[in-house]
């Protein structure tokens, strides 16, 4: 139990646990102190000085974020002075920020305008002194623009501390300062896993998605192209959000009406690959944990980014990774070969988009030869959550009084266990649930598996079937992962049993639900909202496991043969190769 | 600074040696930056990267330190390093003038060096001894009272000496 202290803020009582900042014990009585640089993902550190506050008897301001609330103080958090004091800050980064709000991809979102509304900002009283810096467009992803960056460093904090990728850093010191790769090299150059955290968590227009939604309304104003789109499973339980909504609040009927009226051909749903995602990657798990000598333990690879860091960074375990697609691009293949064959149309004529919410879809979609195993690029163009939340604006309709419409068959219908894809533990306890029935023959009574779900860095579990021990582990937040994949290393290396038997991994914290091209403003409170969203569809489906799902039967029957064929391999697995850390 | 090309470069015993004894002593990133710059007088990307692996420091916290202090250099410095002093005597006395005329002859401006690889130029504040001001060092050799007539000859004299 942590020693409780007294004290006072704004001549509030407060009670608080040993260690609290002064930031956070204000929030807690209802006192928002404005922040720049803080955010609760992140560690404080005091680099833009905005929430700075008095404490009785002591001559100097301290910075709320960074600061401890110690026994018996006297916080003021608001008077002229603070205030002003607060301005002159806003007012200094403004001199060296750029005007062009109107044409800023942050306009109307952005922390900084915020604050520079709030505080009333009307004049610039200080010399305006912008940075010519290039602007970094090559990756396919994010676009990171360090004129606009105002130095708050919490983009790099995520890509080292959350994600431990080190792709950004500060490059100089004083006024030179700025964000980029080692060397300012471009950041595809870099070990960028075009996660977009960086983008999640920047609170100004210096890092934004690769908006790409230009080429869908030419695609959807061409009368020559059948348009097909595809949603993945975490943007339903956040899109609504963008229009007021509570996070978590699940949208898919109304996201299903937005694309008819956007004027889409055929609106297909990624669960439907997920439920596929699983009878392709349980088969594999089956096959390699009854396979004496197969690389165990096998590791999901439905998340591009986690795909990408693998390759870079643990090229030596690429034996273990599944070599099942992700769910995006299985749809992809089976819109351009099984749908185009059955609606008899020319798969050139089919333009395939995705609405994904990550950055790093927008890579995966031309990341190596096996992107184009329809005889073409077999997705044209994946778009984020917020992307399309724009397009729906731009269209001019009325999300929140849209009726709930059903998706197109046959690749519309899904089951609990593919929409719980969108949550960290979602893709195992899915595996799980079909994995079981391949292996006993059986149907699980409770199909549920709450040992996997949740917000914990590391997740593991030892799942009974019928007398089989299966050992899993489910890491989330790039940064965990070192932990178990040194753990299977120490074990390898001692000749011992490896301590899993099936690892699931996404590179965003929460899971997809906080993927890089979500909403903005994923907290830890907002994530657990989206995951509640995420299980509530899971109970609201009739039927709960992907290999129940009759167009899955279907789809086998018809087109596939069975899971692992020969056509299932050509269309639904892939390979990975080990890359260099830095192409310069 | 790019980052310069990548150069067909290994770490040298020596340093190698360095690397091992320094490997798991706190601060041991400036010092085996220090030492890789007195190697090569610059720090090779190629150098920074066989580093990282040696000490498993990411690449970027390298950057990071090297971009943050002065001293370490990026980029192959020329074989003669000309320092013009800009301390207060010296720039009072037409140090500004003795960098132009070092751009006329050399082509180059400050912190560059010459296609040639021949002249490094860069700009330091006080050498010490005001006065002899302007003053300019040659690899450290001094030049005091300086004219900018002289400057063509006492390039002359180190250009291939």
């Amino acid at each position: 139990m942590a020693k409780m202290i007294e004290a006072t803020i704004n001549g509030i009582d407060i009670t608080v646990e040993e260690g609290t900042s002064i930031l956070k014990a204000a929030q807690m009585i209802g006192i928002n102190i404005p922040i720049l640089c803080y955010h609760p993902d992140l560690p404080a550190w005091a680099a833009c000085g905005i929430c700075i506050v008095k404490i009785e008897g002591s001559p100097k301001l301290v910075r709320a974020c960074a600061t401890p609330i110690m026994a018996g103080q006297k916080i003021l958090t608001h008077d002229a002075d603070i205030v002003n004091v607060r301005r002159e800050v806003v007012e200094l980064i403004l001199s060296n920020h750029p005007d062009d709000c109107l044409y800023c991809p942050r306009n109307g979102n952005c922390e900084l305008q915020r604050l520079a509304a709030e505080f009333g900002i009307r004049e610039q009283p200080f010399e305006k002194n912008l940075r010519d810096l290039p602007v970094d467009r090559s990756t396919p992803s994010i676009i990171l623009d360090p004129e606009k960056c105002v130095l708050c460093g919490r983009c790099v904090k995520v890509c080292q501390g959350m994600q431990n990728v080190w792709a950004l850093e500060f490059i100089s010191r004083g006024d030179e300062t700025r964000i980029a790769g080692a060397g300012d090299i471009q950041l595809s150059d870099t070990p960028c896993i075009k996660c977009g955290q960086c983008s999640a968590h920047c609170p100004v227009g210096a890092i934004y998605e690769k908006d790409d939604t230009r080429k869908v309304w030419n695609a959807l104003q061409d009368e020559k192209k059948h348009v097909v789109v595809q949603i993945a499973p975490a943007v339903r339980v956040a899109l609504g959000e963008a229009f007021g909504l509570e996070p978590g609040t699940i949208v898919t009927g109304k996201i299903y009406a937005a694309l008819r009226r956007l004027g889409f051909d055929a609106i297909f749903d990624t669960n439907f690959a997920a439920d596929l995602t699983i009878m392709e990657e349980a088969t594999e798990f089956v096959h390699r944990f009854t396979t004496e000598g197969s690389a165990m333990p096998l590791i999901t690879s439905c998340c591009p980014s986690w795909v990408d860091y693998l390759e870079k960074y643990y090229g030596d375990m690429i034996p273990h990774f599944s070599t099942a697609k992700s769910p995006q691009m299985m749809m992809a293949s089976l819109v351009k070969t099984y749908y185009a064959q059955k609606k008899g149309i020319d798969p050139k004529d089919i333009y395939s988009i995705s609405i994904m919410p990550c950055t790093a879809k927008k890579y995966e979609i031309t990341r190596d030869q096996n992107m184009y195993s329809t005889g073409q690029q077999d997705l044209d163009v994946s778009i984020t959550t917020r992307e399309f939340s724009r397009m729906i604006k731009q269209a001019g309709i009325d999300f929140l009084n849209l009726p709930d419409e059903a998706p197109d068959n046959p690749l519309g219908l899904y089951t609990g266990a593919a929409t719980i894809f969108g949550a960290t533990g979602g893709v195992m306890e899915a595996a799980l649930r079909t994995a079981y029935n391949m292996v006993t023959g059986e149907e699980l009574g409770k199909v549920d598996f709450e040992m996997v779900r949740g917000l914990d860095g590391i997740k593991s579990a030892e799942i009974d079937i019928k007398g089989t021990k299966v050992r899993v582990a489910v890491a989330h937040q790039m940064g965990n992962i070192e932990t178990v994949l040194n753990q299977i290393k120490e074990a390898k290396e001692a000749g011992k049993e490896v301590p899993y038997h099936f690892i699931e991994v996404m590179a965003c914290r929460g899971g997809c639900i906080a993927g890089g091209g979500q909403p903005y403003g994923a907290t830890d409170e907002r994530r657990l909202k989206r995951i509640a969203g995420m299980y509530k569809d899971d109970v609201q489906q009739e039927i709960r496991c992907s290999h129940q799902n009759p167009y899955i039967k279907t789809i086998y029957d018809e087109f596939l043969d069975k899971p692992g064929s020969k056509k299932a391999h050509d269309l639904l697995h892939t390979h990975y190769v080990d890359r260099p850390l830095y192409q310069k | 600074m790019p980052a310069t090309a990548m150069e067909e470069f290994t770490i040298t015993d020596g340093l190698m040696e360095f690397i091992h004894q320094w490997k798991d002593k706190p601060g041991n990133l400036i010092m085996i930056l220090h030492r890789t710059q007195q190697e090569y007088g610059y720090i090779p990307r190629k150098i920074a990267m066989d580093i990282a692996k040696e000490i498993g420091v990411p690449l970027a916290k390298i950057y990071g330190v090297i971009t943050f202090y002065h001293f370490f250099k990026l980029e192959k410095p020329g074989r003669n390093m000309v320092s013009v002093c800009m301390g207060t005597a010296c720039y009072l006395k037409g140090a500004g003038d003795l960098i132009q005329e070092l751009e006329n002859l050399l082509g180059i401006g400050v912190n560059c060096t010459s296609d040639d690889g021949e002249f490094s130029i860069e700009s330091v504040r006080c050498v010490g001894c005001c006065g002899l001001a302007p003053v300019l060092t040659v690899n450290g050799e001094v030049y005091g009272k300086v004219k900018t007539e002289q400057m063509a000859e006492i390039v002359a004299k180190h250009r291939g000496a």
